[in-house]
């Protein structure tokens, strides 16, 4: 009997999706459990891709994708981090950061290579390690040393087989980002031991306390890092499947290998979109981030308000409370308050087993719809009996 | 930005926010935001509070129009006087000062086309020193102060997403 393979088998179907059938089913739900944007892309980008379909632009593109959009690109790495990449052959068009992450993990994993994750984080980081033949090696981290793990836990993980470590700063689910020190020292460690860097910065526009530290910017880091972003999260164009990655020639050339041949090129509509988006957006990407600026404020301040302890979130729109005090896992709290209030957050656990005891709460939704959904998350906080004694 | 610039710009868009709202949004603490409110009331930075209303959902059929003003300069005296002669009107809606072929341009409002021609011809037309009039009657409102006035689109995006 034929068979799916090992590897497939051996990841399991994304949590998350489990309370989407609930939630289809009923009626006045808010829900803060979704990871994009609530704005829509900015008429301006919209309009541009519109004219470009007029234009009849609607051909492949170099496997690399076009290269006034790589041009572009290098200008605004170099103008914001000060960090250099040829268009020609260190930047790669792809179909989000999501296909940019599995050429990155394809092109440097061997089976059996480790790839060092920092939990909780993004759910595809550990599936797409293990899909490329890798074994992901987690380090946790908790809210007490603000999501970013202590030095020695990093030293420890990394073993003769470590390939790459994983960082995504600002991070999804937690909102947490790094400083420059301490990106610097894992950086340094990366040196010492020879291996890649694979940095995720798509909510680096999205930052709100101090600046955005690029990875590749740090001393000794380029040689090593392959830098992913792209246009979802920043310019709100997650459904056009746009990004792209930044390497040395070497990587940059292997990733192309595969990425020609599983994609062949992101689609033209969406690389005309993010040629308008990086010379025409900044304004819109300045007003998105203020909006969610004061939002996140605000969802903070209310979570702490109801008893439920939220440390500040510096990027991305994720706030990530913890629910221990009310004596529920994260699972517990997520499906009783979406039954009882209607209201929809994300168990922490879906983002490995060091995010049990917090919720995800997205605050890329109205200002009203959080007020109300705040409301109603205080409501089932308070008709908890542990809730009492606890808070 | 400073914090009276945020706090315009918040209640610019939603004038009924409460100051609370506005003190958690800012991280600043309630006192500040009521004294820079207050502050901003009594200078008439901010001049009142109102709604965007759609009059023709509200199923009121006014009547608006552009009237475009030419006025016959005079040496030594601006336009503020022949402005203000016209903005005192309850009819007029708000008046500019512009460049281009027409000096001012009012907007006037009534109940009916008829009113509303009869007050650019009677009123506007006849104010000293006004030489010419053009008058552009609004057919239809998409946008006003930023509120485009077709219903929103729906929220597209699925409810629980990673
Ligand atoms: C941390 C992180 N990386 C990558 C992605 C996927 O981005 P893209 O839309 O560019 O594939 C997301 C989307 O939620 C994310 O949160």
């Amino acid at each position: 009997m034929t068979s799916i393979s090992k590897n497939v088998q051996s990841v399991s179907a994304s949590g998350i999706r489990k309370f989407f059938d609930i939630v289809a089913e009923m009626k006045d739900v808010i829900s803060l459990g979704v990871g994009e944007p609530d704005f829509v892309t900015p008429w301006r980008m919209r309009e541009a891709c519109i004219y470009s379909l007029e234009q009849g632009r609607t051909n492949y593109t170099s496997n690399w994708g076009l290269l006034e959009l790589r041009q572009l690109i290098a200008q605004h790495l170099q103008n914001l981090y000060k960090v250099s990449y040829t268009p020609e052959n260190e930047i790669l068009v792809t179909v989000g950061v999501s296909e940019a992450l599995d050429l990155a993990l394809r092109a440097i994993v061997d089976p059996g290579d480790e790839v060092i994750l920092f939990e909780p984080c993004y759910v595809s980081y550990a599936p797409c390690v293990t899909f490329a033949g890798g074994v992901p090696v987690t380090v946790e981290t908790s809210a007490e040393t603000g999501f970013v793990p202590s030095l020695e836990a990093v030293r420890k993980a990394i073993t003769p087989r470590t390939k790459a470590i994983m960082l995504s700063y600002p991070s999804n689910p937690t909102g947490a980002t790094a400083d420059r020190k301490s990106l610097q020292d894992i950086v340094n460690l990366a040196r010492e031991a020879d291996i890649f860097i694979i940095s995720d910065e798509i909510y680096d526009r999205l930052t709100y306390v101090g600046e955005h530290v690029c990875v590749s910017s740090l001393e000794g880091a380029r040689e090593r890092t392959i830098l992913l972003n792209g246009f979802s999260k920043a310019y709100a164009m997650t459904g056009w499947r746009i990004g792209y990655a930044c390497a040395p020639p070497e990587v940059a050339e292997s990733m192309m290998k595969i990425h020609q041949y599983v994609a062949l090129c992101a689609p033209i509509t969406a690389q005309e979109t993010a040629i308008e988006a990086l010379s025409a957006g900044e304004q819109s990407v300045q007003d998105m981030r203020a909006e969610y600026n004061m939002r996140r404020r605000l969802i903070v301040k209310r979570f702490n308000d109801c008893g439920l302890s939220c440390s500040e979130p510096r990027g991305a729109f994720y706030a990530f409370p913890s629910v221990k005090k009310t004596g529920l896992s994260s699972e517990e709290f997520s499906e009783r308050l979406l039954h009882s209030k209607h209201v929809v957050v994300v168990p922490g656990n879906a983002f490995g087993a060091s995010g049990e005891g917090y919720v995800r709460a997205a605050y890329a939704t109205s200002f009203e719809k959080i007020e109300e959904a705040m409301q109603r998350i205080g409501e089932f906080v308070e008709s908890l009996p542990q809730a009492v004694g606890a808070l | 930005m400073n914090d009276l610039h945020d706090i315009l710009k918040i209640l610019e868009k939603d004038g009924r926010i409460t100051s609370s709202q506005i003190a958690d949004m800012l991280q600043k603490p309630l006192e500040d935001v009521e004294r820079v409110i207050a502050g901003a009331e009594a200078s008439g930075v901010i001049r009142r509070y109102k709604a965007v209303v759609d009059w023709e959902k509200a199923g009121d059929h006014r009547v608006a129009a552009f009237i475009d003003v030419k006025v016959t300069p005079t040496r030594g005296v601006g336009f503020d006087d022949v402005a203000e002669r016209i903005y005192n009107f309850r009819e007029v809606v708000s008046v500019y000062l512009v460049s281009g072929e027409y000096d001012l341009r009012v907007v006037v409002e009534g109940s009916t086309m008829q009113e509303v021609a009869n007050f650019v011809s009677q009123k506007l037309a006849t104010v000293d020193r006004v030489q010419s009039t053009a008058s552009h009657f609004v057919l239809k409102r998409y946008k006003e102060d930023r509120e485009i006035f077709a219903d929103a689109p729906p929220d597209h995006r699925l409810a629980v997403t990673p």
